[in-house]
This record gives C-alpha cells, structure tokens and sequence, in this order.
C-alpha cells in the first residue's frame, strides 16, 4: 500500500482543541491539494465530537475520531499506542503536530517506533516542486540559523510546528467531510505514566501561544517589584504577561512566563516589548507577531530592528505615561 | 539509585554573532559549553542520589574527543562514572540515529553492570539543535516510560513524581521505574565543583566507547542511518523599518504612540 494524504494531529485536553491543531489544517489545506491528496485531521480526547466537526469546517476532508477516557487529557503512552495504529492502518505520507510540550513527547516517540524521520519546531512548511517531498523549515542554533530538512526515503515524513505561526483557515459550518470513529484503547496496564494532579496556581491563564495581545518586561526593569508596571500596562490592554529570559532567571516571575527559544514561541497581534535588548533567543520567540512596539532607553538594542514602533526613552517614565494615555484613549 | 544522565558539549549559543554584511554564523571564540538543560538533569539526579541516601550517577556523551571536558565537569560536582561515545561513524547523525546510538551504549553499560538504570535523566533539549527529541525517542528505543519537560522530580515508594507545567499553573505525573525523564529548566542550578573533585577530574581517565564496543548496525548509526537530511541553511533576515520615537519627553512619546496605534486600529 502507497503512503498517501496529509494527517494533522489535533491535540485536545479535557475536551477542548489546542489552537494549534486548527492552526495546521491551514498549511495542510494548502498543501495537500498541492499533492492532490486529502487533507485528514486526528482528533483525539473524550467527548470531542464537536472538535471534529469544527476540523471538517476548518477544511479537513476526514477526520478520525479517537475517543476515550484514557485521551480525556494527554497520555503518552495512550497517545503514542494510538497515533501509531492509526499510521500502521492507513500509511499518511505526511504528519504535522503541534510543538507544543505533548506534541513534541509524542511525535519523536512515533518517529522513533516507526523508524522514520520528525523535523521539530518547524516555522515553515512546503512542498518541493521537483520531487514531492514536505520541506520543513525551522530556527536552529539558538534562532542564530534557519535550517531547512527533508525525509526522502522514510514515511511518513513528520514535522512538528510552532504555535502561532499559521492563522486559523476560516471556518466553514456548511462544509461536509467524512468522520470515521476509531475504536482504540491501549490495555489500562500499559499506561504506566500518570496524571495525578493539576494544580492551577495563576489567577488568569498564561497561555501565551494563543495571547492577542502580549506585555513583556525585561532586564531594564532593574528589580521583581518592578514587574508591576508591566501587569499594570497589560492590565490596561487586556494583555497576557510574558518576560525575557533575563527577567525570569533574575526571579522575577516564573518560567511559564518566559517567551523565546527556551520559552515560549508567541505569535500575538501585539507583542509589547518593555525593557528588552532583543537577543536573537527572544527575538526568536516573538517575531512571528504581526506588530511589535518596543521601549528601551537604548536605541542601538536589537529590539527595535523588528519593531514596528519604538520608544526610545527611561521605561519608569515612559511606561506610567502610555498607561494613562491608553485609558484616556479608551474613554 | 542507578541514574544515568545525557549530556552534549554545545556552543553557547547565546554568544553567537551574525556577520551583518555576509549574513553568516560567526563562530569564531563561541566557547563551547555543557548544554544549559543537561545541567539541570546533572543536577537533578546529584538531589535524587542525596534524597536517596546511595547511588551512582553515570554520565555519558557523544561527540569529538573535546566533549571530554564536559564530561570531566560532570566528575567535578560528584558524577560517579563518565563515557564518551566517539566515533567518525556515529558523525552527521540526526535524533533519531543519536537515540539509537545512545540506547545501544546504555544497554551496553547495563549489561556490563549486570544491573538496569532505574533512571535516564536527559535536558530537555540541547541549545544548539532545540529538537527535544532525542530524550523521548530513547525512552521509545528502550522501551520505558516517558516523562518530558519536568521542572521537577522526587522519588516515591513506587517510582517517581514529576513537575510539569501546563497553561493553567502545574501537572503532576507518576512512573514506575524504569523510566526515562527530560528536564526543563528548574528553579535550581548546577552545584560548583568542590576542589578536591575538581583536581581529581581534571586528570581522570575518560573512557571512551567506539563502534567497536557500541554495536549498531552501519545503515542505522551516522548520516547514513539518519532519516531526515539537511537541505539548506539561511540566516534569518529581521529587518523592519519600524517608527522610532526618540528625543522626545515620555509623555510626548506615549502620546503619540497611542495615536499612532489608534490609527492603525490597533487599540
């Protein structure tokens, strides 16, 4: 049997769809009707029926609906079982999964049992003209090089994809695609990782890979109590909070925060950078976001060559002023 | 405690430049260093062995004969035992034939022990490749459990518990052992070397493990058995001709900022 069709993983957790997962179906659509191939979505989790058919609306062909309690949330052992089933029966030639912290345990866990090649973090996606082959482009060497990679002579070829890179297709509820109920479920005694706990420690959600708008504090903040003028301008915007790495090994708040190559890949409509330099780990994180306004007192920072606008000027100054005058524009 | 843990000798990606005129790495005086996640997993299992009150922790890498040094740091803050795994024909390998290369030296050390790792702790990615994946696919290769991204890790009367974070604050995961765990970042850093130790490691025998002793076979080890090739590199290009606001009073500045977001509909 050839290896044929695009396949999106779509992540979902306690019945709800990671952004990502509909994100991808956006360059699947593309690309496999660049391969006049069908583009099939994987929707994996409990009671996520409606997940599925927002995949067909998002432009999946076919959908294959994997249901149980043991997907309720995110199981390696459960999902790696499952997704290579699935790839076992019916051999895609391609699968994208989401980089997120699940996507990138269970994908180099298939490539592994499947012997096959996994690309990670892939910022872009491409079909080569000449052969047919998935080119997957990704940031490497700390955001420093773009390197991009293909599979040649192993199947399916498989990439994991940033957050926020893709927009979400439009969606279409008339749209008609085929579901397909797969009835899977590993032995209880072969999952042997656990959930146990979920301890919900922040007041708000910090997901930043799916935040609209971003406020994010630097080294320039000088000390933790600082931090507060960043909350403050979020506050005033509706935004999430994000921090440099700086920020978050000086304690300031914790990693969860944290957006660059070593934290979180972001992709906001505003990306609001306060007292950042801009190293190429950060810049590597945030500059996928559609406008980025920067204040630093340093106008040589690297910060301000990917941004749209920029202050160059005493942040403790700047900062309380731009509060106010947002209220104000608000009003 | 039987722990094994992974390191890589990288260059500290952190100090690499752009030439702006030939948009090309300079590499040039980038020092090469522990790979900052491999120090938190060093870490973690130099707790684990205190916790434990007994163990040994046994440290093994690949690469050239330089990444001895990383692992004569390793000795310096109480490691037990290192190998380096060195081999031209282990050279050009991706994760996966990394991984595999790894599993076989590890099945290696066991069976040479007589005795599994209960467990293989490895960083959650290296800074340079940021794939994250060579941790994962060992646990696959070895066929044991998987914990990724741990923040933190302590032992249990039947196995482990580890930290992981998630979008709303933090999930807690169980093992038994053996099991595999890869560590994020954790709110702890790498011990300093004591001198007794470090004078020790500095002249320390490094064994090191050749194709001869690490079987794979040849179409699975190096460039050869790498499913994935490298088409093309690039410097990324991030140039925008942004407004910039300077020399003006803050107040002016936030002024006219917000204007300038107001008329582009962005507030």
């Amino acid at each position: 049997m050839e290896y044929k069709n695009l396949w999106v993983f779509i992540e979902t957790d306690e019945g709800k769809a990671k952004n990502v997962g509909y994100e991808l179906l956006n360059p699947g659509r593309a690309l496999a009707d660049k391969l006049g191939e069908q583009l099939v979505a994987v929707v994996m989790g409990q009671n996520v029926r409606p997940v599925a058919e927002q995949a067909i609306a998002y432009g999946a062909d076919t959908v294959l609906l994997v249901e149980g309690e043991e997907y309720n949330t995110y199981n390696t052992d459960a999902a790696t079982y499952a997704m290579c089933s699935l790839i076992q029966k019916y051999k895609p030639s391609i699968v994208f999964y989401g980089a997120t912290n699940n996507g990138r345990d269970l994908g180099p866990r298939v490539a592994c049992k499947l012997e096959t090649g996994l690309t990670a973090d892939c910022t872009g996606l491409d079909i080569d003209e000449e052969t047919g082959l998935l080119m997957s482009t990704r940031p490497t060497f700390g955001g420093n090089l773009m390197a991009t990679i293909a599979c040649p002579d192993h199947r399916p070829q498989m990439s994991t994809v940033r957050p926020g890179v893709f927009k979400k297709p439009v969606s279409d509820p008339a749209r008609q695609g085929t579901l397909v109920e797969e009835d899977i479920h590993i032995s209880p005694a072969d999952i042997r990782v656990k959930l146990v706990e979920r301890v919900k420690e922040v007041a708000e959600a910090i997901n930043l890979e799916e935040a609209e708008i971003i406020v994010s504090g630097g080294r320039g903040l000088k000390e933790a109590k600082n931090f507060q003028l960043v909350r403050d301008l979020a506050e005033v915007l509706g935004a999430t909070v994000g921090a440099s790495r700086a920020a978050v090994d000086a304690g300031w708040i914790p990693h969860a925060h944290q957006v660059g190559q070593t934290g979180k890949t972001v992709a906001p409509k505003i990306y609001i950078a306060v007292g950042i330099s801009g190293a190429i780990q950060h810049l590597a994180g945030m500059s996928g976001s559609d406008t980025v306004v920067a204040i630093n007192k340093d106008p040589e920072a690297p910060i301000f060559g990917v941004a749209d606008y920029g202050i160059v000027g005493d942040l403790f100054e700047v900062v309380p002023a731009l509060i106010q005058e947002i209220k104000a524009y608000k009003e | 405690m039987n722990i094994l843990v992974c390191v890589k000798q990288v260059p500290d990606t952190t100090m690499v430049k752009i030439d702006p005129v030939k948009h090309t790495l300079i590499r040039a005086g980038v020092p090469s260093i522990l790979n900052t996640f491999d120090t938190y997993a060093l870490e973690t299992a130099l707790q684990l062995r205190e916790a434990a009150g007994e163990g040994k922790i046994t440290v093994i890498s690949m690469g050239p004969d330089q990444a001895k040094a990383i692992l004569r740091e390793a000795l310096s803050v109480g490691a037990d035992e290192t190998y380096l795994i060195s081999d031209r024909a282990f050279g050009g390998a991706d994760t996966l034939a990394t991984s595999r290369t790894l599993a076989a030296t590890i099945q290696l050390l066991e069976e040479k022990n007589g005795v599994p790792f209960d467990l293989i702790l490895c960083g959650k990615q290296a800074i340079d490749g940021d794939t994250g994946q060579v941790g994962p696919e060992l646990s696959q290769h070895l066929g044991r459990c998987l914990i990724t991204y741990a923040v933190g890790l302590e032992l249990t009367e039947n196995g482990i518990k580890a930290k992981r974070e998630s979008d709303e604050g933090y999930d807690y995961f169980t093992a038994p052992l053996p099991a595999v765990v890869t560590m994020n970042k954790t709110p702890y850093d790498m011990r300093w070397p004591n001198l007794t130790r470090f004078r020790k490691a500095r002249v320390a025998d490094i064994p090191v493990l050749t194709a001869q002793e690490v079987i794979v076979p040849e179409d699975k080890r190096g460039l050869k058995g790498s499913p994935t090739k490298v088409k093309r590199t690039y410097t990324p290009v991030r140039e925008k001709n942004g407004q910039k606001l300077a020399g003006m009073p803050a107040a002016d500045a936030a002024k006219k900022l917000v204007e300038l977001m107001g008329a582009a509909k962005l507030i």
